[in-house]
């Protein structure tokens, strides 16, 4: 049974293990190349020469490496997390908390702003038709580039704190959900609704008994890419902010004072936040799918 | 006369595996066609006629048994491309018109450009698609769609010709103006057909040999060699014969069913 | 108040006005109206709001103010529009499709490789690929070099996931058709599944349009030569310039709007075939 786990024609894990493995040693690979001027440069000025061996260790283990290697990361992550109070302005809990907090409200606005939007475009057509190309130009202003211009505008307009970062991750979410519940909202076929019109059944019943249940496959499709568009809105809101704290701070902050092991360990925290969330998704999406048999 | 004989089966057994446990599609078959005839494989769902005929054009492989293709085995009769097979959906690629999508098996086969553009004309009129080539196949209905999966098949030169319930999703009129149109073209290109069908008239009224099959598991019931003339105008289905014949063939699949 | 409640009126004869024509039957000329008429309103509510409730340029600049910095500042715009989008984001989009389909023919070749690759590819295609962007300025320097590179990244993963994606899709009868044929992995490929994918990676590509052009305005934060539209709004934005900044983003809304425009006629011209452009529903 274990056999067929790893090597089965199926599995993953496998082939996921040999490239992971893969990719590791090409970033190791990497470092030596990355860190090597510097090191050769060091050892001019002290008129030494290095050997291969002496070369390959001390790249491994620059304190501003240009690359760190996989376990310099994984150690200050361990260092800025076990080994930090939980309050301290040093913690990568501390920020990754706050960049959590913007995530998870800027996901719930930006999911029910979706939602409110879908609804209105599907049950009113001149809605729909004044509405929809602005959304999807909304995309296309790119409000990443604006965000710290919005931060500093709410500032002054008394908003500070979270919430102007909380509103520009809910504005890169609403869109994939506008655009994935219309698409499921609308998927009835025909023949159902026709269906529903001979019961004369009225227009919440057939919004909450046919198009809400449909649509389902398509919301958890679209609240996973939300999610990820949130944490980056998240994340780039903080930039601006100077001083406020959370993992899009703190990779600035490590690139503004050449901390690389800062902006490493706050990329790999930053991914494995948006991993978990999106995971939590996919594990009630698996649920409410096989409870309503939409997925065996 | 000395009839060649084109296809050979003998003690064919084909298991399929699936998630419900194993499937016993075809068990025991033995069959022999001959150059020239038109065979028909009619029975109910699950009776293993599709499968037998994918087997044969090397689509799916037999758990035990001999097959032979003109002689050599179903993959050497396909490598050597010895058979076109029209599948129950008309299978056209929507990116290329018609007369694009006939020529697709002469550009992979490798034929000349001239070749091509004479095979496409030629077997276009065969099927009376002349004047549609560039049409797309969403601009055509289903029975024209048909006619240009059937000309696709025989635009190169292959004796054999594999059709699996190609007129199954077309009204009755269609389809009885394709079934005079096949046994024309049969007639006057000598090929050999195997045709897969669930219509008793249509296998009877186009077929030289009738092979009758029944499922769970797939098996021959029946294989009876048609007297009706090779002449056969479409009023011939009220005639005695051909209702003798259909009898037989209802008989056979009565008696598949009665192991239920 | 006078201004303000012009506009409000406006806005609801002109959402009367939609209503109206969201009753006739579809009329290409008519269904432009719509769009223009509620954006028209928005502006003048914009524009009246700024002028009747005072608010401080420094907060929200009225559309009047950005259309004239925007006249008086074409040639620097432009030359944010070409260090940025033409020399940042098109090269960067281009190296990431580019790599991405050679994975995918790699991935759909040897599938072993694929199997390892498209969970990794999957999982990293949702994360913040945005935060590589100061170690890319870290390596490749300030200039367009960097941001091609940040905008490849951020394009790669999604254009790789579609397109695997659509090389799976073909028809069970599609191929099988080319077994009959004894046609072989090449010949299949061009002639079948590469059409057949085609609706898929558009889907990518469309999608990678604006990504290609936040990669690039956001990698410039990190570090840029004096040029540049990300520049512009990051140096602009703490002087309070704000209809300065409006002006890059109209100028970036444009440009985003054109480059997803002409993804969608290249998709309609490959792509001609496919249900979703032929107008069925």
């Amino acid at each position: 049974m274990t056999k067929k786990l790893w090597t089965g024609s199926d599995s993953k894990i496998l082939p996921i293990f040999c490239i992971i493995t893969f990719i590791v040693i090409i970033w190791y690979g990497f470092s030596i190349i990355l860190n090597a001027p510097w090191e050769y440069d060091k050892a001019k000025r002290n008129s030494i020469t290095l050997s291969k061996t002496e070369l390959v260790s001390q790249t491994w283990s620059q304190k501003r490496p240009k690359l760190p290697t996989p376990h310099q990361v994984a150690k200050e992550m361990w260092d800025t997390t076990v080994n930090k109070k939980l309050t301290s302005k040093r913690s990568l809990i501390y920020h990754g908390l706050i960049t959590f907090y913007e995530t998870i409200y800027g996901f719930a606005f930006g999911t029910g702003l979706g939602i409110l939007l879908a609804l209105g475009i599907v049950y009113n057509r001149a809605t729909a038709m004044s509405v929809m190309p602005w959304i999807v130009t909304s995309q296309t202003i790119p409000i990443l580039a604006i965000a710290p211009m919005i931060v500093v505008a709410l500032g002054s307009a008394g908003f500070s704190g979270l919430m102007p970062i909380v509103i520009i991750s809910m504005y890169l979410s609403f869109f994939p959900v506008v655009v994935g519940m219309v698409k499921g909202l609308k998927s009835p076929e025909q023949l159902d609704i026709d269906q529903m019109k001979t019961w004369s059944a009225s227009k919440s019943q057939v919004l909450f008994k046919l198009r809400a249940p449909k649509s389902t496959p398509y919301l958890f499709t679209s609240l996973k890419l939300g999610m990820a568009a949130s944490v980056v809105g998240a994340i780039v809101g903080e930039l601006p902010s100077g001083g406020g704290g959370g993992l899009g701070f703190r990779m600035l902050s490590g690139s503004t004072f050449g901390n690389t092991l800062h902006i490493w360990s706050g990329l790999f925290s930053a991914a494995i936040l948006a991993g978990s969330l999106i995971a939590i998704i996919s594990i009630i999406q698996r649920i409410v799918l096989k409870r309503m048999a939409l997925e065996t | 006369m000395v009839q060649s004989e084109v296809i050979n089966v003998s003690n064919l057994d084909l298991t399929f595996v699936t998630s419900d446990g194993p499937v016993h599609a075809l068990k025991n078959v033995d069959l022999k066609v001959n150059k020239g005839d038109f065979v028909s494989f009619i029975g109910p769902s699950g009776c293993g006629k599709t499968t037998l005929l994918r087997v044969l054009a090397d689509l799916d492989e037999p758990t035990d048994g001999e097959v032979t293709v003109n002689g050599v085995s179903p993959r050497e009769a396909r490598e050597a491309r010895a058979y076109g097979y029209v599948f129950q959906a008309a299978g056209l690629y929507p990116w290329r018109n018609v007369a694009a999508n006939v020529k697709l098996p002469l550009e992979i086969m490798g034929y000349s450009k001239e070749e091509q553009l004479k095979r496409v004309k030629k077997v276009l009129d065969l099927v009376e698609l002349t004047g549609f080539e560039k049409k797309y196949p969403w601009q055509l209905s289903g029975g024209m769609q048909q006619r240009a999966s059937i000309a696709r098949a025989l635009a190169f030169d292959a004796d054999i010709l594999f059709m699996d319930e190609p007129f199954g999703a077309l009204d009755e009129i269609v389809r009885d103006h394709l079934n005079e149109q096949l046994l024309e073209l049969w007639k006057s290109t000598n090929k050999t057909i195997c045709f897969v069908t669930h219509s008793i008239p249509e296998a009877v009224y186009l077929s030289t040999k009738i092979v009758v099959m029944s499922p769970r598991p797939g098996r021959i019931v029946d294989i009876i060699d048609s007297n009706l003339p090779s002449d056969r105008p479409l009023e011939i289905r009220d005639s005695k014969e051909f209702i003798e014949i259909s009898q037989r063939v209802r008989e056979g699949l009565r008696a598949g069913h009665s192991d239920d | 108040m006078l201004y303000f409640a012009g506009a409000i009126i406006f806005w609801i004869l002109a959402w009367l006005v939609n209503i109206w024509i969201s009753r006739q039957n579809e009329s290409k000329i008519l269904n432009l109206f719509p769009p223009i008429l509620f954006g028209v309103s928005v502006m003048l509510i914009w524009e009246a709001s700024v002028v009747d409730f005072e608010v401080s340029p420094v907060i929200l600049p009225p559309p009047s103010a950005i259309y004239y910095k925007f006249i008086s500042s074409i040639p620097i715009l432009w030359g944010d529009f070409v260090q940025t989008a033409l020399k940042g984001a098109l090269p960067g989009y281009l190296i990431g499709c580019g790599a991405a389909f050679f994975v995918s023919l790699v991935a759909d070749k040897f599938k072993f490789f694929a199997r390892g690759v498209l969970p990794i590819g999957n999982f990293l295609a949702a994360m913040p690929i945005i935060g590589i962007a100061p170690i890319l300025v870290m390596w490749y320097g300030y200039g367009w070099q960097s941001k091609a590179a940040v905008v490849a990244v951020m394009v790669f993963f999604p254009i790789l996931v579609n397109t695997v994606q659509g090389m799976k899709m073909s028809d069970e009868i599609h191929k099988d058709l080319m077994q009959t044929y004894n046609a072989n992995y090449l010949q299949t490929l061009l002639k079948l599944r590469l059409a057949t994918a085609m609706p898929f990676i558009f889907n990518g590509l469309k999608i990678c349009t604006t990504l290609a052009l936040i990669g690039a305005i956001v990698a410039e934060f990190f570090g840029s030569p004096i040029r540049g539209m990300g520049f512009r709004i990051s140096t602009e934005a703490p002087r309070f310039a704000l209809d300065m900044v409006w002006a890059e983003i109209t100028v970036a809304a444009i440009a985003g709007s054109l480059f997803y425009g002409g993804i969608v006629l290249l998709e309609k011209w490959i792509t001609f075939w496919h249900p979703s452009q032929r107008g069925r529903a």
